[in-house]
């Protein structure tokens, strides 16, 4: 399993959990597993051409994703985050 | 009741209440365009910017028009939405709404309006491409613009192109189609094809910019507008700071200031286009929500004003309901 961490924007979905444990080998399998656990998640993160939302950010470890399709191993962590913005 | 969001983070959604407002749910499968592929750009929804209820015909049925443009039905009351492929996938899309057209808010399909006599004849409104006419409930789709200036293009008068802000059937003649362009105000009766600049009988040192028009729920010659300062750089106020309602009651022959209670100077706000509305009262009561977070009321028709409500963030959309 990999740590996720999960930001404040999207704690409403996951039943106030910021700190969740998800399957996959890739970033969208893990956003796939959370999606099934917490429906409509994903979509916030993503767009349905699959592109990280202009103010989302996901890092494996201390590194940007840039693509969903990265993988991801049980030694890694996922970090979502929202983007600096708003103020 | 059916409300669009977006917030900077999460990107677009759609909210709904059977209970008057006071929960709300998230839409299971909110509007999203297909995924591409490999022709033209690639589309991914911007923002929800219009609900429209479906035909009385067909309760469960609700559409939205998005930025970028796209036109969505929901056939379950707003759970889920499908991409309507007449419009979003039709061969002269990208022409119609090119990837690098916008206005300042995004490109949008800004509006659908349904005849009320037959669910399958449509129309929608755009900000890249005017008017369409569906007569097959969005399989197929004709441009409706003749006679609507583009000021901004070659052909000032092409047959798609134009920034339709506002369109509004006449309730009690659905024929009637009102529309408060980018370059003007504009009527139309069906079946004929072209528009009348209605608003070339406006005062000319206010002229026909604004963003709304609103149709009298029972009279088919009555309208309101809120014009708006169309003279240079598009300030989004009032023509020299002195808010004011025009009014006609003959079908855009003529127009009649409603300005009592407005401020006669120095009120520097205008009103977007699904901020007026009217509701079905006698005399009826009109109610506008301003860009400076004011909703304004008339309750006799336009002839005078007061603000009801102060201090809101700007405003976008005002309804009215029956109790």
């Amino acid at each position: 399993m990999v740590q996720v961490f999960i930001p404040s924007q999207l704690t409403s979905y996951t039943d106030g959990a910021s700190r969740l444990l998800a399957a996959g080998a890739s970033i969208e399998q893990v956003l796939d597993d959370l999606d099934r656990r917490f429906p409509g998640l994903k979509f916030r993160v993503i767009d349905e051409q699959d592109r990280i939302r202009r103010h989302m950010r996901i890092f494996r470890n201390g590194d940007r994703a840039q693509d969903i399709r990265l993988p991801v191993s049980e030694a890694d962590e996922v970090l979502i985050f929202g983007a600096l913005s708003g103020g | 009741m059916l409300m669009a969001a977006s917030t900077g983070h999460l990107g677009p959604t759609i909210f709904r209440s059977t209970d008057g407002g006071e929960t709300w749910t998230e839409a299971r499968q909110p509007p999203a365009f297909p995924k591409a592929d490999g022709e033209g750009p690639s589309r991914a929804v911007d923002h929800s910017f219009w609900l429209e209820p479906g035909h009385p015909s067909e309760p469960d049925v609700w559409w939205a028009g998005t930025s970028p443009p796209g036109l969505f039905r929901s056939a379950d009351g707003g759970v889920t939405w499908e991409s309507v492929s007449g419009f979003n996938d039709h061969p002269n899309y990208w022409d119609w709404c090119p990837a690098d057209g916008g206005t300042p808010d995004g490109a949008l399909l800004n509006q659908v309006q349904i005849d009320p006599r037959d669910k399958a004849h449509m129309y929608v409104a755009t900000s890249t491409a005017g008017v369409f006419e569906t007569r097959d409930q969005g399989a197929s789709w004709r441009p409706l613009n003749q006679g609507v200036e583009a000021n901004f293009l070659p052909d000032p008068y092409p047959e798609y192109g134009q920034d339709a802000h506002y369109i509004a059937l006449a309730p009690t003649m659905p024929d009637r189609i009102w529309q408060q362009n980018h370059c003007g105000i504009y009527r139309l009766d069906r079946p004929a094809e072209r528009w009348d600049r209605i608003g070339q009988a406006m005062p000319p040192e206010i002229g026909d910019i604004g963003f709304t028009i609103v149709p009298h729920p029972r009279d088919a010659d009555t309208a309101w507008v809120f014009p708006m300062d169309g003279t240079e750089v598009w300030p989004r106020t009032s023509p020299g700071g002195k808010p004011a309602v025009y009014r006609t009651s003959d079908a855009g022959r003529s127009w009649e200031r409603q300005d009592a209670g407005f401020p006669t100077e120095q009120g520097w706000f205008t009103v977007k286009r699904q901020a007026f509305c009217a509701d079905a009262g006698s005399p009826v009561g009109l109610y506008l929500g301003a860009t400076n977070g004011e909703v304004w009321m008339s309750d006799d028709e336009g002839a005078a004003w007061r603000p009801i409500a102060r201090h809101l963030p700007e405003i976008y959309s005002v309804v009215a309901a029956p109790l």
